[in-house]
């Protein structure tokens, strides 16, 4: 009967736009982090870092899937003990930051790799595909509400510390003798980052994370002329990367967290040219 | 380190009491003591590899001294333009957005520093572009708003013309003049900084000599430094080489690390 199929039919589109509504919720949870903390990443180069931090990022999921803890929490602990590592090692002063980040970065992702493979008889959700890739689609309810007191959470800090990290980032030495307690800064930073990398891993996976941090800050640079401009800027970026690349993964049936990176590398090629062209 | 605050004889607001700093092995300040005072234009001069920057970057705190001490005025307001600044191309940041890191500034006061320093054209310009005269100006400004009793420059004439550093001589005791406050300068030229200095401190790892400049640029340290006045552009080729016996004080009280009077002479060298 007419009827009751309409209603069939009304349920599908409601359980459609459900799943779409909350990866689009998640994606812009993720975008309006991402833009700001990139910024700094960038000004402080620190992209090498980031991919670092993501990869013991698996590690810190694998461990908190296996602890039953939140996924953050894991990540953060990680995250500060790779910090650690690097910052001991870097007093040793025989080895570059480059060369040492190499090591740590590669280290970390193979013990990650490892632990999967020896935790994955007893934790059947575990999905490395997922880890590596992302799988913003299969975000639930509850995830989504972590996330965005997260979200709120990492804004509150950043937007307390902001002022502190240009400081820093234009010249270590000034911002010190202006009262910047500079190690705190960077620590706070590394936490807000850790974090953010720890919500990322759901949407792009940890191959793609620096990415959704670097591209859209380093696409609002060309067209910024202070600090905060670039930061408000690369909100707007990132966001539109995460629209973008959730409507071609849709349209296209494509994988939802490369199709935002892709997006991403679009507008940065689009901003590229526009720039490059003469106005 | 002991950082102590308060209570200073004399009018010092700032002073170091037996300095020594190493690193890597070398002896960069041995037994330093200095002393600046307030509304007073201090120049700090020595060879390259002295220990100027050094001795200015433990004065300020940011770095620790091997031992010694300070003394700092309380709530001493210090602002500080280094010998390099370099803003990362990464980071977009104009003119005036580097005024306003500095916390509680307002628009009308940048302005206001800016025209003071004769750069006020430069506000909405990319940190990036100046030139090594601009930008030197701008980090004055910077440090001007933060209202200092103490004003710390490192080499601040360096990269520019002959011209271009007897006009920033001048700021400079122009600066001192108008906002009263004591300036701590390096440098290595005595000659171009002489008449608007006060005190003159020669430092070669330790003091060799210190006073007002006329008596400075007499003293026998000072000229087997720097040859003397007349010598002109051979200031700069001039390096410095003890003697074993002229220092035989300093040597005999070192601690490890410095205990023959060879080793001494090649830290010098």
């Amino acid at each position: 009967m007419p009827p009751v199929a309409l209603r069939h039919k009304d349920v599908l589109v409601i359980m459609i736009d459900q799943f779409i509504l909350y990866a689009l919720l998640a994606g812009l949870g993720i975008a309006i982090t991402a833009g700001p903390l990139g910024c700094v990443v960038v000004w402080r180069r620190m992209a090498y870092f980031g991919d670092t931090l993501a990869h013991a990022a698996l590690l810190g999921v694998v461990l908190s899937l296996a602890l039953q803890w939140l996924p953050v929490i894991g990540v953060v602990i990680t995250g500060l003990l790779l910090t650690v590592v690097l910052f001991w090692l870097e007093r040793k002063q025989e080895l570059s930051t480059d060369t040492l980040l190499g090591i740590l970065s590669h280290s970390a992702l193979a013990i990650g790799m490892i632990a999967i493979v020896l935790l994955q008889s007893k934790l059947p959700s575990l999905d490395v595909m997922a880890l590596l890739f992302g799988d913003i689609l299969a975000v639930t309810g509850q995830e989504l509400v972590v996330l965005y007191i997260g979200v709120v959470l990492v804004l509150l800090v950043y937007a307390r510390i902001w002022r502190d990290l240009v400081s820093l980032s234009s010249n270590e030495d000034l911002a010190r003798i202006d009262g910047v307690n500079v190690s705190a800064t960077r620590f706070v930073f590394m936490v807000l980052l850790a974090v953010v990398i720890a919500f990322a891993i759901k949407l792009v996976g940890v191959l793609l994370i620096t990415a959704m941090l670097i591209i859209p800050a380093a696409s609002a640079r060309l067209f910024s002329h202070s600090p905060q401009q670039m930061i408000l800027l690369s909100v707007v970026i990132a966001v539109l990367a995460v629209l973008g690349g959730l409507a071609m993964s849709l349209r296209w049936d494509l994988p939802t967290g490369p199709a935002i990176v892709l997006a991403a590398a679009i507008l940065f090629a689009a901003s590229r040219s526009i720039k490059s062209s003469p106005a | 380190m002991t950082v102590k605050a308060g209570t200073m004889m004399s009018d010092a607001i700032l002073s170091a009491d037996q300095l020594v700093f190493s690193r890597k092995g070398h002896r960069i300040l041995d037994k330093v003591s200095v002393q600046i005072r307030a509304s007073e234009i201090t120049t700090l001069i020595g060879p390259n590899g002295a220990g100027k920057t050094s001795l200015v970057r433990i004065l300020l705190g940011l770095d620790e001294p091997d031992a010694g001490s300070i003394h700092r005025l309380d709530d001493l307001r210090i602002a500080y333009v280094p010998q390099k600044v370099s803003v990362p191309q990464e980071l977009p940041m104009r003119v005036r957005d580097l005024l306003l890191l500095s916390r509680e500034v307002e628009y009308a006061q940048i302005s206001e520093v800016l025209k003071e320093l004769a750069v006020a054209h430069l506000e909405m310009k990319a940190v990036q572009q100046l030139s090594g005269g601009e930008l030197q100006r701008v980090l004055l400004a910077r440090a001007l708003l933060k209202q200092p009793q103490l004003l710390v420059l490192d080499e601040p004439a360096q990269g520019l013309d002959v011209m271009g550093q007897q006009a920033l001589y001048r700021t400079i005791a122009g600066i001192r003049e108008q906002h009263g406050c004591a300036v701590l300068m390096v440098s290595h030229d005595l000659h171009l900084v002489m008449a608007q200095t006060d005190n003159v401190i020669c430092l070669n790892s330790h003091v060799c000599c210190t006073g007002h400049p006329d008596d400075v640029s007499e003293h026998p340290e000072y000229i087997k430094l720097f040859g003397s006045a007349i010598d002109g552009l051979a200031v700069y080729s001039h390096h410095h080489d003890h003697e074993h016996d002229m220092h035989g004080n300093i040597i005999e009280s070192d601690a490890a690390g410095c205990t023959s009077t060879q080793g001494c002479t090649g830290h010098h060298d």
